[in-house]
C-alpha cells in the first residue's frame, strides 16, 4: 500500500485544480445573485419576522391572518390561481390531444394560433375583454338586444379567471403537447395489442405517459397567476395578495410590515406549487421515443367529426383571439361605448403616443436591451462554470438563479426599494431606487432562469472534444472559449437573449414599484397609466398594439433562433 | 393450449407508389418457431405489424386457425406482439405492467395475481415485481415484455427483433431461453430478425425476404443447402458466386465451363430443359479444397481443379480465410485451420479443388 498521498494527483481537490480565472468568474456572478437577488428578498423575509425592535417575532404573521381582509386575499389568491388552472387545463387538454393525435389541418393552426395570448400582456387583454365581454361589452349588448340575457363572465373574480385562463393556457398546450409528442408509438400499440383502447387506453397509457408536462403546465398557470399583479389592478379587484401588497407599500409606506408578510406568504406558496410538480415530477422522464421510432399514431377524423372539431377549435381560438381583436380596435376607435363595434375609426391614437410617449418605447428597448444583454453574458458565464469546470458548488449558483422564478416582480421590487433605501449609485447623491437602473436589474433577475437554460442547453450541445480538439492545438482556455465555444452557442444566447427580452417587455409588476418618475417609464407602465383613465384608453391600447408587435417580432425571431440553433454539434452526430 | 395455424394468401401493402409487400403467401403451421429475416427495408416488420393489426393489407387474407381476421382490430385478435424497443409504460411497476392485459380481459383478485405471479416465476423475475421499468436491465426488461405478453395466453406470439437491444453475450442467452419458452407454451411464434446466425439457430422454419416478396420459406438447413436465388444465398451465409457458360447437353444433366476451371457435368438437373447461355454458379468458402494447405488433399473424379493465386489471407483461429484468384475470378476459401499447420502466404500459386456435388445453380 502507497501512502495516502500516492493518489492525490488522481483525486486532485477541485479546491486546487480550479483556475484563478474561474474562481473570479463565480465569485463575480455569486456577487451579482447575492446583491441583487438574495439579499433583497432575505430582507423581504426579516422584515416579514421582525418586530421594531429587530427581534423576531410571529406577530406580524399573526395580524395579517386576524384581518378579515387579509385573509379574504389569501383565500381569493388562491380560489383565482387554482380556478385559472382549472379553466386553462380544459381549454387546453383537448387542443393539444387534437394536435398529436388527429392527422387534420386544424392542428397547425391550433400550434401557431394557440400561443398569441402569451404575447399580448395580459392586463393589456384585460381592457379589451372587458369591452368584448364586460357588462356593457360588445357579446352582451348583442345578447340584450336579442334574447335580454346578459353574461357576467367579466364580473368580479370570476372577470380576473376568465382573462388569466385566456391568457396563460398556451403554457399547459406547450408543455403537454411537448409530453404527448414524445410518447413512443410502441408505448399505445402494446396496449391496443393487449386489449386497451378509446377512453381506457388514454386513462391508462396515454394520458399517466404524458403527466409530466400537464403538471409542470398547470404548476406554472397557477404561479403566474397567483402572483400577477397587473390584471386585477386593471379589473378593479384589489382583494387579492399582489394588489394588496402593492397598495400597502404605495399608500401605507415602506414601513408597513403587511407588504413583507404578503410577500413572503406569495414566495412560500410559489415554492410550493414548484416543489409539488417537482416532487410529481421526480424521476418521470417519460420521454420515452426511441431514435427513429414513430409517436402516437395519427388517426383520420369522420366528415362529422372534423365539424365538430372545427367548431371547437374556431369557438376557442375566437375566444383567445378576442384580447387581440379588441386592443386592436380599440387603437382605432375613435368612440367605442356601449356599442358592439367601434362607432369610427382614426389613426390618432398612434399620432398621440409617439407624440407623448415615443420616450416610453426608447425605455422599453433600453432596459430590456441591457437586462437581456446582462443575462445571456451571465448565463454563459454560469453554463460554463456548471458544465465545464470542477468549480466548487457551482450548482448553487445555477439553484440561485433558477430560485428567482419563485419570486414575483412586486416582491423583488419591494425588496429593492428596502434593501437600496438610502443607497447612492457610486460617486453621486442619486439614489439607486430613484433611477432606472434599479428597474433594468429587476428585469435582468427576473429573466435570469430564462437566459441560462437557454444557454446550458446550448453549451449541452457543444461536445466536448471540440474544445479539448481546440486545446490541444494549442489555444488557451480563453482563446478556446472565444473561437470555439461561443461561436457554437451563438444561437442559443441569441435565442435566449430573446426570451429575456420579450419578456422583460411585458412586465409590469416590478416596473410599477420600481419607476419612480414618468420620464423612466417602459411601455408596459405606459399602457397601465392610459388605461387608468377612459380617455387615455385609446392611446393605451395604440401603445399595447405596438407592444404586440414587438413581442410578436422577437418571439418570431427567438423561434427561428432556436430552431436553427437546436440541432446537436457532437461530431459523432454528423453525417 | 390450442395450437393454431397462420396462413397469409397473397398480401400485398404499399405505401402510395412504393410496394412494402408483393404477393406474400405463407403457411405457418401450428406450434412452429418461425422467423422471417431479411435486410432493414425489406416489409419483415411490416407483415409482423400487419398479423397484429397494427396496419392493414391492401390485398389478400390473414387466416389464424382458418379464420380470416381482417377485419378484426388489433385488440380483437389473440395475438401477443413483443416490441423491439419492449415499449414498457414507464409509469407503472413491473407487477402492473404484467397484469395490464388481464386487467383489460376484467381478470380479478386471486385469479389475476396467480397469473401474475405465474408469468413474472415463468420469466424469472418474482422478486423485481415492484421496480418499476427504469430500473431493470435490458435483459430484464426483456423478459418483463416477453410476460406481459405471454400472460394474456395469446394464440400467436409475435417477437419483432427481441434480441437486437441486447449485448452479444446476453443475446446469445436469451435465444436459448426464449425458445426453451416457446417449446413449453408452445404457441405458434412469428419472430423478426436481421441476423440470419439468430433465425438459424432458433427457428423450425424460416421465410427469407426483400423488396417486400419471400424469397424462400424452408428449413435453416433447406435454405442454407439449396438456396433458391443468390439474395438469399448471400444472406444466408457466404456464398462465392462463379459465372459460368452453359453447354450444349442432350440428357436430363448440365454442362458447364467456367474460366480457370475447364469444362465440367453436375449431376443437378437444370431447371430449363435445354439451351445455352450464361450461369451464375453458387459455392461456400469452406467447400473449396486447397492442395497447398493440406497435403491430405488429392485430386480426384468429383473435383474440379484449376490453378490459383493467394491474394490475401485473414487468420481467423478455427479457420484461415483466403482471397483467392482463379483466372478472372475472386473466390473467398475458408480453410480449417489445426495447430501447427502452415499458412499460405499471400503470393504462392495453389491448386484449387471445386466438388461438383457442392455447386449450386444460382436463380436470378
Amino acid at each position: 500500500m502507497g501512502s495516502p498521498n500516492a493518489a492525490a494527483p488522481l483525486s486532485a481537490s477541485p479546491w486546487r485544480t480550479t483556475a484563478p480565472g474561474v474562481w473570479l468568474a463565480g465569485a463575480l456572478v455569486l456577487a451579482f445573485l447575492m446583491l441583487f437577488l438574495v439579499l433583497p428578498v432575505g430582507r423581504v423575509f426579516i422584515s416579514a419576522f421582525q418586530d421594531a425592535d429587530g427581534g423576531l417575532t410571529l406577530s406580524h404573521m399573526a395580524t395579517f391572518f386576524s384581518q378579515s381582509l387579509m385573509r379574504e386575499s389569501f383565500l381569493n389568491s388562491l380560489y383565482v390561481a387554482l380556478m385559472s388552472a382549472l379553466m386553462a387545463a380544459l381549454i387546453a387538454v383537448p387542443l393539444a390531444y387534437f394536435t398529436v393525435r388527429f392527422a387534420f389541418r386544424g392542428a397547425l393552426l391550433i400550434q401557431t394560433l394557440g400561443v398569441l395570448p402569451l404575447i399580448m400582456p395580459p392586463f393589456v387583454g384585460a381592457v379589451a375583454l372587458q369591452l368584448i365581454f364586460g357588462r356593457s361589452g360588445s357579446i352582451n349588448l348583442l345578447l340584450q338586444d336579442t334574447w335580454g340575457v346578459s353574461l357576467p363572465i367579466m364580473e368580479g373574480l370570476s372577470g380576473v379567471i376568465f382573462v388569466e385562463a385566456i391568457h396563460y393556457f398556451p403554457f399547459i398546450l406547450m408543455n403537454l403537447t411537448v409530453a404527448l409528442r414524445n410518447i413512443d408509438g410502441a408505448m399505445e400499440e402494446a396496449a391496443l395489442n393487449l386489449g386497451c383502447k378509446g377512453w381506457r387506453l388514454f386513462w391508462r397509457v396515454v394520458f399517466p405517459l404524458a403527466m409530466p408536462g400537464f403538471v409542470a403546465g398547470v404548476s406554472l398557470v397557477f404561479v403566474k397567476v397567483f402572483d400577477d399583479l397587473g390584471t386585477p389592478l386593471v379589473m378593479g379587484q384589489t382583494n387579492l395578495l399582489a394588489p394588496q401588497a402593492y397598495l400597502r407599500i404605495t399608500q401605507v409606506g415602506l414601513e408597513d410590515p403587511m407588504g413583507y408578510v404578503i410577500s413572503v406568504i406569495m414566495i412560500v406558496f410559489s415554492i410550493l406549487a414548484m416543489a409539488l410538480s417537482a416532487r410529481v415530477l421526480r424521476g418521470r422522464d417519460y420521454a420515452t421515443l426511441q431514435k427513429g421510432g414513430a409517436g402516437l399514431r395519427q388517426r383520420q377524423l369522420s366528415t362529422w367529426a372534423q365539424v365538430g372539431a372545427w367548431v371547437w377549435i374556431v369557438a376557442i381560438l375566437l375566444l383567445t383571439l378576442s384580447p387581440h381583436v379588441g386592443v386592436l380596435l380599440l387603437s382605432l376607435a375613435r368612440v367605442w361605448s356601449f356599442s358592439p363595434l367601434p362607432d369610427a375609426y382614426t389613426l390618432a391614437h398612434y399620432a398621440t403616443v409617439f407624440e407623448d410617449s415615443g420616450g416610453m418605447i426608447t425605455n422599453t428597448l433600453l432596459y430590456c436591451g441591457l437586462a437581456a444583454g446582462l443575462d445571456v453574458l451571465l448565463g454563459v458565464t454560469m453554463a460554463y462554470l456548471i458544465l465545464r469546470t470542477r468549480l466548487p458548488a457551482r450548482q448553487w449558483l445555477d439553484a440561485i438563479s433558477t430560485a428567482s422564478l419563485a419570486v414575483p416582480g412586486i416582491v423583488l421590487a419591494i425588496g429593492y426599494l428596502r434593501q437600496f433605501k438610502g443607497v447612492t449609485l457610486p460617486g453621486t447623491d442619486v439614489l439607486l431606487t430613484s433611477t432606472w437602473v434599479a428597474i433594468m436589474l429587476a428585469y435582468a433577475i427576473r429573466r435570469l432562469p430564462y437566459a441560462l437554460r437557454s444557454c446550458v442547453a446550448a453549451l449541452q450541445q457543444v461536445h466536448v472534444s471540440l474544445e479539448e480538439a481546440a486545446q490541444s492545438l494549442g489555444a488557451t482556455r480563453v482563446r478556446t472559449i472565444r473561437r470555439v465555444v461561443i461561436p457554437l452557442m451563438a444561437g442559443g444566447m441569441l435565442a435566449g437573449f430573446m426570451t429575456s427580452f420579450i419578456t422583460a417587455a411585458v412586465e409590469l409588476s416590478a416596473t410599477l414599484l420600481l419607476v419612480s418618475a414618468e420620464s423612466q417609464a417602459p411601455m408596459s407602465y405606459g399602457i397601465y397609466l392610459y388605461m387608468q383613465s377612459v380617455a387615455g384608453r385609446g392611446p393605451g391600447a395604440a401603445l399595447g398594439v405596438l407592444a404586440v408587435l414587438v413581442v410578436a417580432l422577437g418571439t418570431y425571431a427567438s423561434h427561428r433562433l432556436a430552431v436553427r440553433s437546436a440541432g446537436p454539434m457532437t461530431p459523432e452526430s454528423r453525417p | 393450449m390450442k395450437q393454431v395455424r397462420v396462413e397469409c394468401q397473397g398480401i400485398a401493402l404499399s405505401y402510395g407508389a412504393t410496394p412494402v409487400l408483393r404477393d406474400v403467401h405463407l403457411d405457418i403451421a401450428p406450434g412452429e418457431f418461425f422467423a422471417l429475416l431479411g435486410p432493414s427495408g425489406s416489409g419483415k416488420s411490416t407483415l409482423l405489424r400487419l398479423l397484429a393489426g397494427f396496419q392493414r393489407q391492401q390485398q389478400g387474407r390473414v387466416l389464424i386457425d382458418g379464420q380470416d381476421i381482417g377485419h378484426l382490430e388489433p385488440w380483437q385478435r389473440q395475438v401477443g406482439m413483443v416490441f423491439q424497443s419492449y415499449a414498457l409504460w414507464p409509469h407503472l411497476s413491473v407487477w402492473d405492467n404484467v397484469a395490464f392485459g388481464l386487467v383489460e380481459r376484467r381478470v380479478k383478485g386471486p385469479a389475476l395475481d396467480r397469473r401474475v405471479g405465474a408469468a413474472l416465476e415463468l420469466v424469472g423475475l418474482s422478486g423485481l415485481a415492484e421496480r418499476r421499468p427504469g430500473q431493470l436491465s435490458g435483459g430484464q426488461q426483456q423478459r418483463v415484455a416477453l410476460a406481459r405478453t405471454v400472460v394474456t395466453e395469446p394464440q400467436v406470439l409475435l417477437l419483432d427483433e427481441p434480441l437486437s437491444n441486447l449485448d452479444k453475450t446476453l443475446r446469445v442467452q436469451m435465444r436459448e431461453e426464449l425458445l426453451a419458452l416457446q417449446r413449453r407454451l408452445g404457441m405458434t411464434t412469428i419472430f423478426v430478425t436481421h441476423d440470419q446466425e439468430e433465425a438459424m439457430g432458433t427457428a423450425d422454419r424460416m421465410a427469407v425476404l426483400d423488396h417486400g416478396v419471400v424469397q424462400q420459406v424452408g428449413s435453416p438447413q433447406a435454405l442454407y443447402d439449396a438456396p433458391a436465388n443468390a439474395f438469399v444465398a448471400q444472406f444466408v451465409g457466404t456464398m462465392n458466386q462463379l459465372p459460368a457458360q452453359r453447354l450444349p447437353q442432350p440428357s436430363g444433366t448440365l454442362r458447364v465451363a467456367v474460366d480457370g476451371l475447364g469444362e465440367f457435368t453436375l449431376a443437378e438437373p437444370p431447371t430449363q430443359p435445354s439451351g445455352t447461355g450464361p450461369l451464375m454458379l453458387g459455392l461456400r468458402p469452406h467447400a473449396l479444397r486447397l492442395q497447398g494447405s493440406d497435403p491430405a488433399v488429392g485430386e480426384g473424379d468429383d473435383c474440379a481443379w484449376g490453378t490459383a493465386q493467394v491474394h490475401s489471407r485473414e487468420f481467423l483461429g478455427a479457420m484461415v480465410r483466403y482471397q483467392l484468384q482463379l483466372g478472372p475470378h475472386r473466390l473467398q476459401a475458408d480453410a480449417l485451420h489445426l495447430a501447427g499447420q502452415a499458412l499460405l502466404p499471400p503470393g504462392q500459386t495453389v491448386r484449387v479443388g471445386v466438388p461438383l456435388a457442392q455447386l449450386r445453380v444460382l436463380q436470378g
